[in-house]
């Protein structure tokens, strides 16, 4: 089998201890997501409500979906501080997008950035990788 | 798939309603409806044999062991069915009054004082439903007695390894909850233990043994940090089998604890209920305990419900009665020399039967066990899990242990044989482990795509998620 | 007596397998100075002869002949085969089925259940059965709570009292704030709600047929409760501790209700001094995933039929720990087994059957006030009336009839609920009215 199946950590990606990205577009807003290590140890996902309203402040650590599979279920937090922009409510009606696509499809929220300097003290890719390696 | 409503044929049901002689009192039709009218058509010969065939598609403990962990699945008694159906306690209505039912208020007393020889604790209340439900009423306890007090205390410790009704019960209650984290060999982590207890903090919860099937070597110390501190102390009591008539919870330093009767006391689980929860608690939580209590006054029996500090009424009337009337029967029949051996008994299956796999499984927590254990995965090939040999065990006509429970040990496989078992019974489990052990590694897709000889195969969980269809149409 | 099977041979060849010399050595980890020789105070074993012997005497102190009693509590003929079905070793002693491959019998059963409540309620979802009636009203306004995130809740006079201390215990708990809408009559008031209800409530809690076993109208309001329902976004609860009116009644749904909760012990189980009970929660659709308790849905298997399996059971305890929608794990899954099959028999007779109770309540009402009781209300009813004791010289707890109002109602001092149901015949009415108007009854 293939040893990084539900390990994969993309480039150009903040990360935090709980599995979560963030993907900033360089203008001050950014994407957030749940890693393929997050997707792969819920297994199929079955259900995801984004709890999260558009237009609203949010910080850091605030939860903004819950995630449930058919034997799990779990908190999405949100990774940084800002105003909500957008949901993306397919995932809702196609929960296992998530699965098949965590990092790109499979996005939760868009956030317009308070801080940007927040972004600094999530993972870089490279610590994330050692970050999983010695146990996630 | 064979459900009633696909028998449904108009004019097949001739149930006989009694036929009413008088005369008819109509009632105006704007309260009346029509929705029985959406019940199967179906006639009793065709109803039974339905039934008769779905109890076929069931796994139960009268069939074979059933070593679910946790769950101390054993056999239960016949002669508990056959008194639980007396008319004279069935047909007993619960509002019947003290004069009506001295009898059934007897067994309600009666049981009580045997739980409290068994636990050593010194008030019981009978009338939680379920091992959760005494959970809940345990923790409501916990939170009337700082009210009483005047302290705010707004926080309760539970172990990583806790069933998940302990947390959820402390959520429903209103605190905060702190989990504490357990050590590899399976003891609640002092260390971490004592940086938690502060002034916040109420109570513990503590399963015990713990649902690793270890006893916590550290228990009284545990007790003593805890009532140095003025917090209570909680015990599950969902393993009390472990150690029934061999030490009793009010001597390890509970100040409350569970009971579950469907459990430890025999009664049968009827495929998810009912139960029964009593509760148990020291002297000086007596007074917070639910109402009605059964007390004797004057040589006869009542109902108490004048309590000023209790925390209310938990059940409808007097909890589930004909629970409590099997528990009874049980203890009877065996007797303070019986239970003990159910302890005794239940704790060499379960250690014999770990001697047996110990070598073909992996152990993660090397300590003797009490009255069940944790073995896994690893090992086996990869892509084969804890999942697919639960599923391969069905096939062998065993059902499958508590499995992915209790969190800390990862794809955890849990077993407790109970004390009702024979050698050989636990002897051919162990060969069917073994075996399947094999088969991992030279067949593997029989184990990947089992089960393959039970009624259906393997059901697709994951759609039934997806796409919830909880109801025919 | 002992149901332990392990002789002295195999426990020496066990000890060995083991690698100890005695069981004690098993129990090492235990603080070696709680451990007990012996427990203490507990009564010397018995013969399964003699234990049937003695509960034979207990049973016989209770009397089970205490007549036109209901209160939430309802004697009901049961047909042979629920009892000769449901006693089933397969059913009775299964676990609950999380292994659907081999438990195929009780989900369907269940699911069976689910579907009967759906159909009798008008709802969409109902959960695998909750303890009893109270416990299913205090988890139905958790429910609505958490789902409105707020925390006030109204709940009527005329819901069974036994039910609104169970509901004061778990909201007292759960930090919920319940008031109480005043009677108007037998029923409840509601043109009261507008002036309890504020931004903090949530939902509403009638019952229906009520406690005094008349039957709520919201729309008889004057003033309009479905439209102020609708304008404050209102959760109507509806509580049933009849099951058998479902049926032959209009359907909560019609009432307008958006989650029914209650009792269905009618269905097939007797009242065994309160005790098992089987508690459900039916609501709306939008409530799925708030549910609490367990749920059977339908699926595949792997060779694509279709089969049962427990599911949405990332809702529950043992996956959502303390964020779960309840505590629940235990249920009361052989009383809905016994629900299903109960419904199987009577079929489309149900409302036949309710009617019959109907029949028969209403002459025993017109009986009784033939004999000196006096109206309280003329609000319709289902198959229980409450009666003012007037000239009759009543007392429920010597005549060992019906249910005594004064404690819970102070307000109706000297009035009695009575009950009649399909197994009350005309003759037994008869005689009971007999002795009332000769005055023997309390003798």
């Amino acid at each position: 089998m293939d040893a990084n199946k539900g390990r994969e950590v993309k480039e150009g990606f903040r990360y935090t201890d709980k599995h979560e990205w963030i993907k900033p577009d360089g203008k001050g807003n950014a994407l957030c997501g749940i890693s393929d290590f997050a997707q792969n140890s819920l297994g199929d996902i079955v259900y995801v409500e984004l709890s999260a309203s558009p237009g609203s402040t949010i910080s850091a650590g605030d939860v903004i979906a819950v995630v449930e599979s058919a034997k799990a279920a779990s908190d999405v937090y949100s990774p940084v501080s800002g105003k909500v922009l957008e949901l993306n409510s397919a995932i809702e009606d196609a929960p296992e997008t998530v699965n098949k696509s965590p990092y790109d499809d499979g996005w939760f929220i868009k956030l317009e950035l308070s801080d940007t300097a927040e972004l600094e003290k999530l993972m870089t890719p490279a610590q994330y990788t050692d970050f999983l390696a010695a146990g996630g | 798939m064979e459900i009633i409503f696909n028998k449904s044929k108009t004019g097949k049901n001739s149930y006989a309603v009694p036929q009413w002689k008088g005369k008819e009192y109509p009632l105006d039709s704007k309260y009346t409806g029509n929705s029985g009218a959406a019940l199967p058509d179906v006639g009793e010969p065709e109803l039974v044999r339905h039934y008769v065939n779905l109890s076929k598609k069931n796994f139960c403990v009268d069939e074979n062991m059933y070593p679910l962990g946790s769950c101390t699945m054993k056999y239960n008694p016949k002669i508990n069915e056959k008194l639980a159906s007396d008319p004279g306690f069935t047909a007993l209505h619960p509002l019947c009054g003290p004069e009506s039912s001295q009898g059934a208020l007897k067994i309600i007393f009666e049981l009580e004082e045997y739980l409290k020889k068994i636990t050593g604790m010194k008030g019981v209340t009978l009338l939680p439903a379920a091992g959760s439900h005494g959970e809940l009423t345990g923790v409501m306890i916990i939170k009337k007695h700082f009210e009483k007090t005047g302290e705010k205390r707004d926080t309760i410790i539970i172990p990583d390894s806790a069933h998940g009704t302990n947390p959820a019960s402390v959520a429903m209650c209103g605190f905060k909850l702190k989990e504490v984290k357990s050590t590899p060999e399976g003891d609640v982590d002092i260390k971490a233990l004592e940086g938690m207890i502060d002034k916040n903090t109420a109570g513990m919860m503590l399963t015990s043994p713990g649902t690793t099937g270890l006893f916590d070597r550290n228990i009284k110390k545990i007790a003593k940090m805890l009532h140095d501190n003025g917090s209570l102390f909680y015990g599950d009591g969902a393993n009390l089998n472990a150690t029934l008539g061999k030490a009793r919870f009010a001597d390890m330093g509970f100040d409350i604890m569970h009971m579950n009767l469907h459990k430890t006391f025999s009664t049968p689980h009827g495929g998810g209920g009912p139960g029964a929860g009593p509760v148990a608690v020291v002297e000086n939580l007596i007074k917070y305990l639910p109402v009605p209590r059964v007390i004797k006054k004057g040589g006869q029996y009542i109902f108490e419900k004048d309590m000023p500090d209790t925390i209310g009424r938990v059940h409808s009337f007097a909890g589930n009665f004909l629970i409590y009337l099997r528990a009874y029967v049980y203890i009877r029949l065996l007797g303070a020399a019986g239970l003990k051996d159910v302890s005794e008994t239940a704790v060499l299956n379960a250690n014999y039967l770990l001697s047996l796999l110990k070598d073909d499984y992996n152990w993660p927590i090397k300590r003797k066990c009490m009255h069940e254990f944790i073995i896994n995965d690893k090992g086996f090939p990869s892509g084969i899990t804890t999942d697919h040999i639960s599923k391969r065990i069905l096939d062998y006509g065993f059902h499958a242990p508590t499995v992915f429970f209790p969190l800390i040990v990862e794809h955890s496989i849990m077993i407790e044989p109970t004390e009702t078992e024979n050698r050989e019974t636990l002897e051919n489990f162990a060969d069917v482990m073994k075996k399947i052990k094999k088969e991992a590694f030279e067949t593997p897709e029989i184990v990947l795509n089992a089960p393959h000889k039970t009624p259906i195969r393997r059901a697709d969980v994951v759609q039934a998620a997806r796409t919830p269809v909880l109801k025919w149409e | 007596m002992k149901y332990t099977l392990l002789n002295n041979d195999d426990k020496t060849l066990m000890l060995k397998k083991i690698g100890v010399s005695k069981i004690d050595d098993l129990f090492a980890d235990l603080p070696q100075d709680i451990l007990l020789d012996k427990l203490d105070g507990l009564p010397e074993p018995v013969s399964e002869m003699e234990i049937f012997d003695i509960l034979k005497s207990e049973s016989c102190k209770n009397s089970t002949k205490r007549m036109f009693l209901g209160a939430g509590s309802y004697n009901h003929y049961i047909p042979a085969v629920v009892d000769d079905l449901a006693s089933r070793s397969e059913f009775y002693t299964a676990y609950t089925p999380y292994q659907p491959e081999v438990s195929q019998g009780t989900l369907t059963a269940i699911f069976e259940f689910q579907t009967y409540m759906c159909r009798l309620t008008g709802m969409d979802v109902t959960n695998a059965s909750m303890y009893d009636g109270a416990t299913s009203l205090a988890e139905a306004v958790m429910m609505s709570a958490r789902n409105s995130r707020k925390d006030k809740v109204l709940v009527s006079r005329a819901v069974n009292p036994l039910y609104r201390e169970v509901l004061a215990t778990y909201a007292w708990a759960a930090g919920l704030i319940v008031e109480e809408i005043p009677l108007k009559g037998l029923v409840t008031d509601f043109d009261a709600v507008k002036k309890l209800c504020d931004d903090e409530t949530g939902a509403v809690v009638i019952q229906s047929p009520n406690f005094f076993g008349c039957i709520e109208d919201p729309d008889a309001s004057s003033s309009g409760f479905s439209a102020f329902k609708k304008e404050k976004k209102l959760d109507l609860i509806y509580t049933v501790t009849e099951a058998l009116s479902l049926g032959f009644l209009k359907s909560p749904a019609e009432t307008g209700a958006d989650i029914v909760c209650g009792e269905a012990q009618s269905f097939g189980s007797p009242v065994s001094f309160g005790g098992p009970m089987l508690g459900f929660i039916s609501a709306k659709e939008h409530f799925t995933r708030k549910i609490p308790g367990r749920l059977v849905g339908l699926t595949v298997d792997s060779d694509g039929n279709k089969v049962f399996a427990l599911t949405l059971q990332a809702r529950e305890q043992h996956i959502r720990r303390e964020k779960a929608t309840s505590n629940i794990c235990s249920n009361e899954g052989i009383l809905a087994v016994k629900a299903a099959v109960y419904l199987g028999t009577t079929g489309p007779r149900l409302g036949m059957l309710g009617k019959l109770n109907h029949n028969t309540a209403s002459y025993l009402r017109e009986n009784l006030l033939s004999a000196g009781f006096s109206p309280v209300s003329d609000d319709p009813f289902f198959n229980e009336f409450v009666l003012h004791n007037g000239k009759s010289g009543f007392d429920s707890a010597s005549a060992g009839a019906g249910f005594d109002l004064g404690e819970y109602y102070p307000e109706l001092r000297d009035c009695t609920l009575f009950c009649a149901t399909e197994t009350d015949t005309m003759q037994s009415i008869d005689n009971f009215i007999e002795k009332i108007k000769s005055g023997s009854v309390w003798k």
